[in-house]
């Protein structure tokens, strides 16, 4: 007997959602005052400064924004490529692609140095900046995914699911390609100023982005004791599996190219094999702890229909997630730029050194508070709309599911004995 | 049904409520809000009237400030800093005062309408020391004219 | 016969006096005539890109322990530090280049390039980061919105940011906090008909490394220069067409 989908609200009563929440929004404010206090006394109370211009705060930025689009992805795969069992999954997915955003947003605006002036970059527009572009692409996909997921809530317009799931995966393709571009059109410095890095973006939005949705399913499923059936966590597994190998593609791409070229041999070296905080970032963080170990749990059939498998794998992309963020825009800035290729600098501006960056409290509360922004919208949506089903089990949702046979010779021996 | 005494109740009751609310604001007014004491500015006149500034000082300012940074138009008439130099206040110590001080004469007005003024983030809000020209020796050497002998006459020497 | 001896003196004096005058009026006329015709375009008229200010500067005749264009620089635009190097704002700087195989150094001053094709123009979300008709390249404050873009984006390290809340700025030289700033190229000064801050203090310190004038005017020194003795763009390889060119790296 297959079961009809039902989306419902969850319940929402527990201590263990109220306190979820408090503590999001106690994150939130921490945040805020964070901000304040960079913003009223300056930046020179960060650790950013004229040779680290982006930090802490940008990384959970880019990385919010980065999984946001990647979020979408269940969905596209349901809406776009028709795939049956990831519909159940859409709603939730187009959720957390706005709150993640969101929150990622909220985490660059606050860290900008006049974030007053907000409405002037929404008013005035160099249309040759990809950082110009960038704002208008994520205002518009903030504005299509919340048209798409009303056209997946109301009965109605469901019918126009698929065109509206359509225009916002182009979009949020394009929209991807502009933020790896924020660091690929840079030709001042070494790390940068590559073609890979908008189709590197695009791959690590889908690893990103689908190991936060399958971590919120994960506690939203165990929290509110609603079923989470295997084939469904399988499916995400293989499917988080074959997004951190693209990545690990590309990125080993990126840097065999780069190791190629004997202009790039500096900066090669500082990443890979340098004295510093990168090389660990990179082979400890992004490959060992982000690529290899949840490349294992996702593969070894060993793990197969395992939800702690899944939920730790996850953990481990979010991990390596960060890791590569720290390299790709710190490393990036701190390797010094190569003025007088080949020669030695040295200047009081801190030419030809190795700039250093130590992040404060303030950034890592601004950056937080990003996640929670994001945590909070999702768990104050799904409360008040319908966008968890109340069953993700085998029977409901899997199209190949067989009922499970009574074996009768089985019992009557039991019986007998 | 409404007798003629609580008709004349009623009306006494109104009378009295509009009373008392008109008396409370005027107290107000006439005891707490800072009216702008807006001090007198050099010379006999600004160069615009009064009304005109008053309406539309801030155009002026938007449209100014990308003449003169974008196209480099420096014209005094609505120069930000002749606005300054003109209308600068000094203290009891006859030094001028900043847009920190609420005597400034920017601040006068914006206090009073409660509109942040943002200029003075960036912009001196008091008149500078006269920059020290080198007089003659400031020229570039290679003007139009190209005369060499413009490094000559650095410090009034003879031709 | 004493009176004869007055009669002359005072004659004597009288032709002492007028010539003197007429002396000085000659010396001082013509600069003061030279000034008016040499001074810059008219005020009401906006720059054009007729005229495109460059640098051509001399590193051989650049000092090592000389930091005159940092100090009239910081003097003339109001650069006050905080004694925290990181992130007090730099607008030029010393640099020293030393080759790695034959262990040779030169000094060099370095500050915004004033590129022809720059690319913290080209980053800018706002469109904040411009260039003015005649080359100059500029913040505009008043639509920065502290982004930092530009400072990625900038191949010569030229922009810096203002990090604290900042008081006492000179008139001339608008500056706050939360916005990038450059190097102007003492633009308030150039309007004037005057050289920047820089080039004029390496002639007060006998080194005259900093040569500026119009890069399009034929007739001026440094178009000359540049058209006689060879010259380079630091990061030429880019193509961004700096307006600053150095000899003797």
């Amino acid at each position: 007997m297959k079961k009809t989908l039902t989306f419902r609200e969850i319940d929402g009563n527990s201590t263990g959602y109220y306190g979820l929440f408090g503590v999001l929004l106690i994150l939130i404010a921490c945040g805020l005052g964070a901000a304040y206090y960079m913003e009223h006394n300056g930046h020179y109370v960060t650790g950013m400064s004229n040779q680290i211009v982006w930090g802490m705060p940008h990384i959970f930025a880019i990385f919010l924004i980065v999984a946001a689009s990647g979020a979408l992805n269940v969905a596209s795969i349901a809406s776009v490529f028709g795939k049956p069992m990831y519909k159940p999954l859409a709603p939730l997915s187009a959720l957390l692609a706005i709150s993640l955003l969101l929150g990622g947003l909220c985490v660059l605006v606050l860290d900008l140095g006049r974030p007053d002036r907000l409405i002037v970059a929404m008013t005035y527009y160099n249309l040759k900046s990809i950082f110009a572009w960038n704002i208008l692409l994520y205002n518009g996909f903030m504005a299509i995914v919340a048209v798409y997921i009303w056209t997946m809530l109301e009965r109605r317009f469901y019918k126009y699911s698929s065109t509206v799931g359509l225009i916002a995966f182009v979009w949020r393709l394009i929209l991807t390609t502009g933020t790896g571009s924020i660091f690929g059109f840079l030709v001042a410095r070494q790390a940068y100023d590559a073609a890979i890095m908008a189709p590197m973006f695009i791959l690590m939005s889908f690893a990103f982005g689908l190991a936060v949705y399958a971590l919120v399913l994960a506690v939203a499923y165990s929290g509110t004791g609603r079923p989470l059936g295997g084939a469904i966590v399988e499916r995400l597994r293989k499917l988080l599996g074959v997004f951190v190998a693209a990545v690990l593609f590309f990125m080993t791409i990126y840097h065999l190219t780069n190791l190629y070229a004997t202009e790039h041999h500096g900066i090669e070296a500082f990443i890979l094999d340098g004295n510093n905080v990168f090389t660990g970032l990179f082979w400890l963080g992004f490959i060992l702890i982000g690529s290899i170990l949840p490349l294992v749990l996702c593969f070894s059939s060993g793990f197969k229909r395992s939800l702690g498998a899944l939920s730790a794998a996850a953990i481990l992309v979010i991990a390596g997630g960060f890791s590569i963020m720290y390299v790709i825009i710190i490393g990036g800035q701190a390797y010094p730029l190569e003025m007088f290729p080949g020669k030695e600098v040295s200047s009081s501006f801190y030419d030809g050194v190795v700039a250093h960056y130590s992040p404060t409290i303030w950034e890592f509360g601004l950056g937080l508070s990003g996640f929670a922004m994001a945590l909070v919208v999702v768990l104050f949506a799904v409360k008040i709309l319908r966008f968890l089903p109340i069953s993700l089990a085998d029977s409901v949702v899997d199209p190949h599911y067989k009922e499970p046979e009574i074996v009768e010779n089985a019992e009557a021996a039991t019986e007998g004995a | 049904m409404a007798t003629r005494r609580s008709a004349y109740l009623r009306r006494y009751a109104l009378f009295a409520s509009l009373s008392i609310m008109v008396s409370i604001i005027s107290v107000t007014v006439f005891a707490g809000a800072p009216v702008p004491d807006i001090p007198k500015g050099k010379g006999d006149k600004c160069v615009e009237d009064t009304q005109f500034m008053r309406e539309s000082h801030m155009d002026l300012l938007l449209h100014q400030r990308d003449d003169t940074l974008r196209r480099g138009i420096r014209t005094k008439k609505h120069s930000l800093k002749e606005c300054i130099a003109c209308h600068v206040v000094k203290d009891s110590n006859n030094q001028a005062i900043s847009a920190a001080n609420p005597k400034h004469f920017c601040r006068q007005c914006h206090d009073y309408a409660s509109v942040n003024i943002d200029c003075f983030q960036c912009h001196a809000s008091k008149p500078g020391k006269k920059s020290v020209s080198t007089g003659l020796g400031t020229i570039r050497p290679d003007s139009e004219f190209g005369l060499a002998e413009a490094h000559s006459l650095k410090g009034g020497d003879a031709l | 016969m004493k009176q004869q001896q007055n009669k002359i003196d005072t004659y004597r004096r009288k032709f002492l006096g007028e010539g003197v005058a007429l002396a000085a009026t000659v010396t001082i006329a013509p600069g003061v005539l030279l000034h008016n015709i040499a001074r810059a375009k008219p005020a009401e008229e906006a720059v054009t890109s007729e005229v495109r200010w460059g640098f051509l500067i001399d590193a051989n005749k650049c000092a090592s322990d000389c930091n005159a264009c940092v100090t009239a620089c910081n003097e003339e635009n109001g650069l006050t530090g905080f004694d925290r190097p990181e992130t007090d704002a730099q607008w030029i700087r010393k640099v020293t280049v030393r080759d790695k195989q034959t262990n040779f150094s030169v000094n060099l001053p370095m500050m915004c390039q004033h590129c022809a094709e720059p690319p913290c123009v080209d980053v800018c979300p706002t469109g904040a980061s411009m260039k003015r008709e005649d080359g100059i390249v500029l913040v505009d404050k008043h639509i920065c919105i502290g982004c930092r873009y530009c400072m990625m984006a900038c191949p010569y390290k030229a922009r810096s940011f203002v990090h604290e809340t900042l008081t006492d700025q000179l008139p001339d030289m608008p500056r706050g906090k939360g916005t990038v700033e450059s190097c102007t190229l003492c633009v308030h000064r150039v309007d004037r008909g005057e050289t920047p801050a820089c080039a004029e203090a390496c002639v007060d310190a006998e080194k005259g490394a900093i040569l500026f004038g119009d890069l399009n005017d034929a007739n001026s020194d440094i178009a000359k220069r540049i058209a006689a003795e060879a010259s380079t763009q630091v990061r030429g390889d880019l193509r961004l067409d700096p307006g600053v060119r150095y000899q003797g790296i």
